[in-house]
C-alpha cells in the first residue's frame, strides 16, 4: 500500500501552457479531458519524461520531483507503469518479454521475470499472445499486453493513457470490465486519463476535470454532477448514471436502481449482479400524455428542476435517482412545463448502456 | 505523359555504358590459366590484406562514426551543419586528395607527424595507414546511415524503457540497436565495400608495397603493367564482391530495403 499522489505539474511548450494541480488518493482517479487539454504533456511530466518548468510531484511523501529544491527523479527510479496509449511495446520481443522488461530492468532473473510476466498476461486474459511479436497484434491485444508490462513492473503509481482507445467497439464492453477488475486489485494509485466520461464515471471513484491545461474541477462523480464548474463538465455530468441490481422479469432484464426499474439488455452480464447503466439526456423523451409506443419504459414523475441552456433545456424529474433529460427550447414551451408538472420520462433500452458495477 | 521512344533509346544507351564494362571483364578474363595466378602469394597476400583493412576499417569506422551520427541526430548545436558538412566531404573528394590530406596531418612532416614520431609511431607506408585510408573515405558511408537510421527510430520505445526502469545501457542494447539494424546492415555493407576498393588515397598515404600495403586494387592495377589478364580476373572477382554488397543492401537481404 502506497501513499496518494500529490502533484503540481507546470510545463510550458511552445504557446501551450500545462499547470496542473491535484491529488489522487490510493485507488483510481480519472484525469478526464477533452482533446488539447494537456493530458499527454501530464502523463510525459508525471513519467519524468518531460521536466517541470515548476511545481512538485509527490508520492506518498516520496518526492518525485520539486523544481524549487532541485529534485528530479529519472523515470526508471519513479517506480511509475505506464501504460502508453500507443502501446509502445518493443517490437523485436514477443509479448511475453515485453511483459518482462521491467522486472528484467530491475535486475531479476530470466526465468523468473518471465513467470511474473506470464502471470499478468493470465491476469489480463492474454495469455494465448505471450509468444507474438507487437506487429502481429490487433491494437487492443498490445494495450492489453502494454498494460500487463506496466504492471509487472509493480509500479506505486499507474498511468493508464486512454487505455481502451484502441479496442473496437465490440470487444470494448468486456476490455473496460477486465480493466475494472484489474484496477480494483491494484492497491497503489491508479491515474485513468481519458476524454470519455463514461469510461471515466465507469472506472474511477474520482475525477479530475482537466481543461485549457487547468484543473477546471475535482472530486467524486456526484459532486461533479451537483456544480459543474464549466461547460464542458456540464455536459458530461448531465449524464445519468444509475447504480443498481440486474434482476430478471420474464424474458426482460430489468435494472432495479432506487426506485427505478429501467428494462435493459445486459449483454453477457448475469443476471443478479451490480451493473451501471448510463443514459444519455439526449436518449430520453419526455411526453405529458403516457404514451403507447414500442419504448420498453415509461417513467412517470414530476418535474423538478429546469435548466436553460440556450436553445437546449435540461429537465429533471424527481424520480429516485432523478432523470434529467435534454429537449428543446420549443418542446419546452410547447409543453408547458413548469416545476411540479407531471410527466413521463420515455427510454428506449437501445439508448441504455450497461456496465459491471 | 506516354514515354516517348527517344527516351526508351536514350535508356537503353545508358543501361550498355553501365553494362558493357561488366561484360568486358567477364568476357576478357582468361579463366584458364587465370585460375592458378589468382593464387599466387601477391594475390592472396593482397587479397588477405584487402579483407583485413576493409573489416578494420568498418570497425574503427563504427566506433568513431556511431557517437558522431548520434551527437549529429539527437543534439542540436551550433555549426552542426558544417560538422555533417564536413563528414561528407570524403565522399565527393577525389581520393587521392584524401591521400595527399592524410600524408599533411599523419605524414612525418605533417601537422601530427612530429608528436606521433616522439612517442614512436610512424603512420604512412605502414599497414595502419592503409586501415587509416580506408577508414578516411568509407566512415561518411556509415555516419549517413546511422544518422538517418537514429533519426527515424521511435523515442517513445526508449522513452517507455526507461519508465520501466531500464539503464542507459539497457535501452541501447534492446531497443536502440535491435531499431538500428537495418540501418547498421546497409551502412557496414556499403563502408566495407567502399573500403575494399580504396584505391587513390590509399597509394598516396600508404604506398603499394607488396606484403605491407599493396591490397587488391593496387595489385590489380600493378598486374595491369605486368599481366593484364590476371589483373582482368582480379577484377572480376571485386565486381562480384561489389555486387554482392550492393545486392545484400537493395535486395533486403539484411531486412527492409534501404
Amino acid at each position: 500500500m502506497t501513499g496518494g499522489l500529490e502533484a503540481r505539474i507546470a510545463v510550458a511548450r511552445g504557446g501551450f501552457a500545462l499547470d496542473a494541480e491535484f491529488s489522487a488518493p490510493p485507488g483510481t482517479t480519472a484525469v478526464l479531458g477533452p482533446n488539447g487539454a494537456g493530458k499527454s504533456t501530464l502523463v510525459a511530466a508525471l513519467a519524468g519524461l518531460e521536466p517541470l518548468d515548476a511545481g512538485r510531484v509527490s508520492v506518498g511523501g516520496r518526492v518525485w520531483e520539486d523544481v524549487g529544491a532541485g529534485v528530479r527523479l529519472r523515470p526508471g527510479e519513479r517506480r511509475i507503469g505506464v501504460a502508453f496509449q500507443d502501446a509502445r511495446l518493443f517490437p523485436a520481443l514477443s509479448a511475453l518479454d515485453n511483459a518482462a522488461y521491467g522486472p528484467r530492468a530491475r535486475g531479476m532473473p530470466r526465468a523468473q521475470a518471465r513467470g511474473s510476466a506470464r502471470a499478468w498476461l493470465e491476469k489480463l486474459d492474454a495469455q494465448h499472445l505471450s509468444d507474438r511479436r507487437p506487429a502481429a497484434l490487433s491494437g487492443g491485444e498490445a494495450q492489453r499486453v502494454a498494460l500487463a508490462r506496466a504492471l509487472a513492473a509493480e509500479p506505486d503509481v499507474l498511468l493508464l493513457d486512454e487505455p481502451l482507445s484502441a479496442q473496437d467497439v465490440a470487444a470494448r464492453s468486456a476490455a473496460r470490465r477486465a480493466l475494472a477488475a484489474t484496477l480494483g486489485d491494484f492497491t497503489g494509485v491508479a491515474l485513468l486519463v481519458t476524454h470519455d466520461p463514461i469510461e471515466a464515471l465507469t472506472l474511477a471513484r474520482r475525477v479530475v476535470v482537466l481543461e485549457a491545461g487547468r484543473v477546471v474541477q475535482a472530486g467524486d462523480a456526484d459532486a461533479l454532477r451537483r456544480r459543474p464548474a464549466s461547460p464542458w463538465v456540464a455536459e458530461l455530468a448531465g449524464v445519468n448514471l444509475l447504480r443498481g441490481r440486474l434482476v430478471p422479469a420474464g424474458r426482460e432484464t430489468i435494472l432495479e436502481s432506487g426506485g427505478l426499474r429501467l428494462a435493459v439488455l445486459p449483454g453477457d452480464l448475469p443476471v443478479g449482479t451490480e451493473a451501471e447503466a448510463i443514459v444519455p439526456p439526449r436518449g430520453i423523451v419526455l411526453s405529458t400524455d403516457r404514451p403507447r409506443s414500442s419504448a420498453r419504459n415509461v417513467i412517470p414523475g414530476r418535474v423538478s428542476a429546469i435548466d436553460l441552456r440556450g436553445d437546449r433545456v435540461r429537465v429533471t424529474l424527481d424520480t429516485r435517482p432523478p432523470l434529467t433529460a435534454e429537449i428543446t427550447a420549443e418542446s419546452l414551451a410547447e409543453m408547458a412545463l413548469a416545476e411540479g408538472t407531471p410527466i413521463h420520462a420515455v427510454i428506449k433500452v437501445t439508448e441504455i448502456e450497461v456496465f459491471p458495477g | 505523359m506516354r514515354t516517348p521512344r527517344l527516351l526508351v533509346g536514350l535508356a537503353v544507351v545508358a543501361a550498355a555504358f553501365f553494362a558493357l564494362p561488366l561484360i568486358g571483364l567477364v568476357a576478357e578474363a582468361p579463366w584458364g590459366e587465370a585460375g592458378s595466378a589468382l593464387l599466387s602469394p601477391q594475390v592472396t597476400r593482397a587479397a588477405g590484406l584487402s579483407l583485413v583493412a576493409a573489416t578494420a576499417a568498418v570497425g574503427l569506422g563504427l566506433a568513431l562514426g556511431f557517437p558522431l551520427a548520434w551527437v549529429l541526430a539527437r543534439t542540436r548545436f551550433p555549426g552542426r551543419r558544417w560538422v555533417r558538412g564536413l563528414v561528407l566531404v570524403p565522399m565527393v573528394l577525389p581520393p587521392v586528395v584524401a591521400g595527399v590530406g592524410l600524408l599533411t596531418a599523419f605524414g612525418r612532416r605533417g601537422l601530427l607527424g612530429g608528436s606521433l614520431e616522439a612517442v614512436g609511431v610512424t603512420i604512412p607506408f605502414t599497414t595502419a595507414a592503409v586501415v587509416l585510408a580506408a577508414t578516411f573515405v568509407s566512415a561518411p558511408f556509415l555516419v549517413v546511415t546511422l544518422e538517418a537510421g537514429l533519426a527515424g527510430l521511435d523515442r517513445g520505445l526508449e522513452e517507455a524503457a526507461a519508465t520501466l526502469g531500464a539503464s542507459d545501457g539497457r535501452i541501447l542494447a534492446t531497443v536502440v540497436l535491435p531499431g538500428l539494424r537495418p540501418s547498421l546492415a546497409a551502412g557496414i555493407a556499403l563502408a566495407w565495400t567502399r573500403a575494399l576498393g580504396e584505391f587513390g588515397a590509399t597509394i598516396t598515404f600508404a604506398g603499394n608495397l607488396r606484403g605491407r600495403t599493396q591490397t587488391l586494387p593496387l595489385a590489380v592495377y600493378e598486374l595491369l603493367q605486368t599481366d593484364a589478364g590476371v589483373a582482368v580476373a582480379l577484377s572480376v572477382v571485386l565486381l562480384v564482391v561489389s555486387l554482392l554488397a550492393v545486392v545484400a543492401v537493395r535486395g533486403g537481404l539484411f531486412g527492409e530495403p534501404s
